[in-house]
């Protein structure tokens, strides 16, 4: 999806991507950690999986051209439904199975309107931070190798 | 024919219980972490995740553990693994142009916006052994310099506002994409499939064969525009939303060689391109990827396709390991009856040739 044809913040979908994005991107020790604070345990049913299996990854001959085949990547998806019927999905590289499942569960219970508010505060915004953290660190110790190019005057002139 | 021979049960699993034994090696000494592999031979693993065509950092650690640093042997593994599980589907193509950059550099301009970023390299080492590193000493963390988030403009575009360099490649008018782990190898190949191979291929031969060209076997004069490292976002449609939705990131090597073209009667003189794009940290990989993904591209541009790593049939075919390793390797499995046929054989011509010969010098040797 391009910057274009993104989805404004309002949209669902946008939040929903999101929502599913940190999920995915998170490390699964501090997935849990929160999870365990909000002593949320709402009753599931597995609809799919969890299961493991594998995406293939594709790129674009010169960065921006006709799209190609790279390699695989291995992938975890779950898909759970509440006792009140609202699914969640999750869709995540790697093969933790653990984390799938309850990032389903948090999916589902996201916009419940009791629970939605401590999702976001207490789980969400925090594990966006932490990510955000993160990219933060890496841009600025990559920073730090950039190269700064300075001219020598040499001669008489 | 084949004829089944047994009695090697004992001695097979004898022989893989002391692979066992001397993978452990010395008790004393502690055994290896998938962690301490993952993170201490991270370009190690990033190779087996390329070539085993896997991205799965653990798995990949773990074959190198199993394999006992044979990494072609680890790649086998993960290829053997990649078998068992089900295929989900593909992901939207990576934009690596909104890639969170760990290393960047060019060739070819020295000011390009974003700069030249040198990131973990072991460019301008010297290359010395460095005693230290047998201990376990402390390590300073990285240096951190105030930065700017955003996108980092590829070289490729920066030119292209000239029209002095090819474009990225329109796609094939169908909008099929090859994919020759669907399909058995046909030959000619489109460029994507091409590229697919590549980005799976022995990093040794492709970079024997990007090294040919220079050598003047297919001279394509390159220079790098860029080779970028960084992380960048995977995505994928989930059919039940309708829509597509991150699920992670990969570290990715792309590397954009401009290489030289004189034009056609058709085509106006301008640079051409080579690409690569790996997975892991992997720069040697993705250059010698650019540099045979332009050499493959002769007949395109109309050039004579008088070197090996022209040759399409020629460098697809051979650049798979596991296909390479599994059939030299394979001659080392018993071919008893294969060879006591092949030896009647020589046994009855030589007994002619001695017949022959005898006619006219008795008992005397036969020639070389």
């Amino acid at each position: 999806m391009t910057a274009t044809d993104e989805p404004s913040p309002s949209d669902p979908r946008a939040s929903r991507r999101r929502r599913m994005g940190i999920l995915a991107r998170c490390e699964a020790g501090d997935l849990k950690r929160l999870w365990e604070g909000l002593a949320l345990d709402p009753a599931h049913e597995a609809l799919r999986g969890p299961e493991t299996g594998l995406v293939t990854l594709r790129g674009r001959t010169g960065g921006g051209g006709a799209p190609f085949n790279v390699g695989e990547v291995s992938v975890t998806r779950a898909t759970v439904r509440l006792e009140d019927g609202c699914v969640g999905h999750a869709v995540m590289l790697g093969r933790d199975r653990v984390k799938a499942r309850l990032a389903a569960v948090i999916d589902a219970l996201a916009d419940h309107p009791d629970h939605a508010g401590r999702i976001e505060a207490e789980l969400l915004a925090p594990l966006e931070a932490g990510l955000a953290q993160a990219d933060e660190q890496l841009r600025e110790e990559t920073a730090a190798t950039r190269v700064e190019f300075f001219t020598m005057v040499r001669g008489e002139d | 024919m084949y004829v089944a021979v047994k009695g090697g049960e004992a001695a097979i699993d004898n022989a893989h219980r002391l692979l066992a034994d001397r993978r452990r090696g010395d008790r004393c000494v502690p055994a290896l972490t998938l962690e301490q592999i993952a993170g201490q031979l991270a370009l190690a693993v990033d190779r087996v995740m390329a070539e085993g065509s896997l991205y799965d950092r653990e798995l990949a650690a773990l074959a190198v553990k199993q394999a006992r640093g044979d990494l072609i042997e680890a790649i086998f593994l993960v290829r053997a693994y990649r078998t068992t599980l089900p295929r989900f589907g593909y992901s939207e193509p990576v934009d690596t142009g909104a890639m969170v950059i760990e290393r960047r550099i060019s060739a070819t301009y020295k000011d390009l916006p974003g700069g030249q970023v040198l990131g973990p390299t072991f460019d301008y080492t010297h290359r010395l052994l460095d005693p230290e590193l047998a201990g376990d000493g402390p390590v300073a963390s990285g240096q951190r310099r105030e930065a700017e988030a955003g996108r980092v403009r590829r070289v490729s575009e920066i030119l292209a506002g000239e029209g002095l360099i090819e474009e990225d490649g329109a796609p094939p008018e169908d909008g099929a994409i090859g994919d020759i782990t669907r399909t058995p190898l046909e030959f000619p190949m489109d460029r994507q499939s091409r590229l697919q191979s590549l980005a799976r291929g022995d990093e040794g031969y492709l970079l024997g064969l990007a090294y040919s060209t220079q050598r003047g076997y297919g001279r394509n004069h390159p220079f790098v525009g860029e080779i970028r490292i960084g992380r960048v976002d995977v995505e994928i449609e989930v059919p039940e939303l309708g829509f597509c939705v991150p699920i992670g990131r990969v570290q990715l090597t792309e590397c954009q060689m401009v290489n030289q073209f004189k034009g056609s009667a058709k085509a106006p003189p301008q640079f051409t391109r080579g690409y690569g794009l790996v997975f892991g940290q992997s720069e040697r990989k993705a250059m010698s990827m650019a540099l045979v993904d332009r050499a493959l591209r002769a007949a395109e541009f109309g050039e004579d396709v008088v070197a090996p790593a022209q040759d399409e049939e020629f460098v697809i075919s051979h650049c798979d390991n596991v296909q390479s390793t599994g059939f030299v390797e394979h001659l080392k499995l018993p071919h008893y009856v294969d060879f006591q046929a092949e030896l009647d054989l020589v046994r009855r011509m030589r007994a002619d040739f001695d017949k022959r010969a005898g006619g006219s010098q008795d008992h005397k040797e036969a020639p070389e």
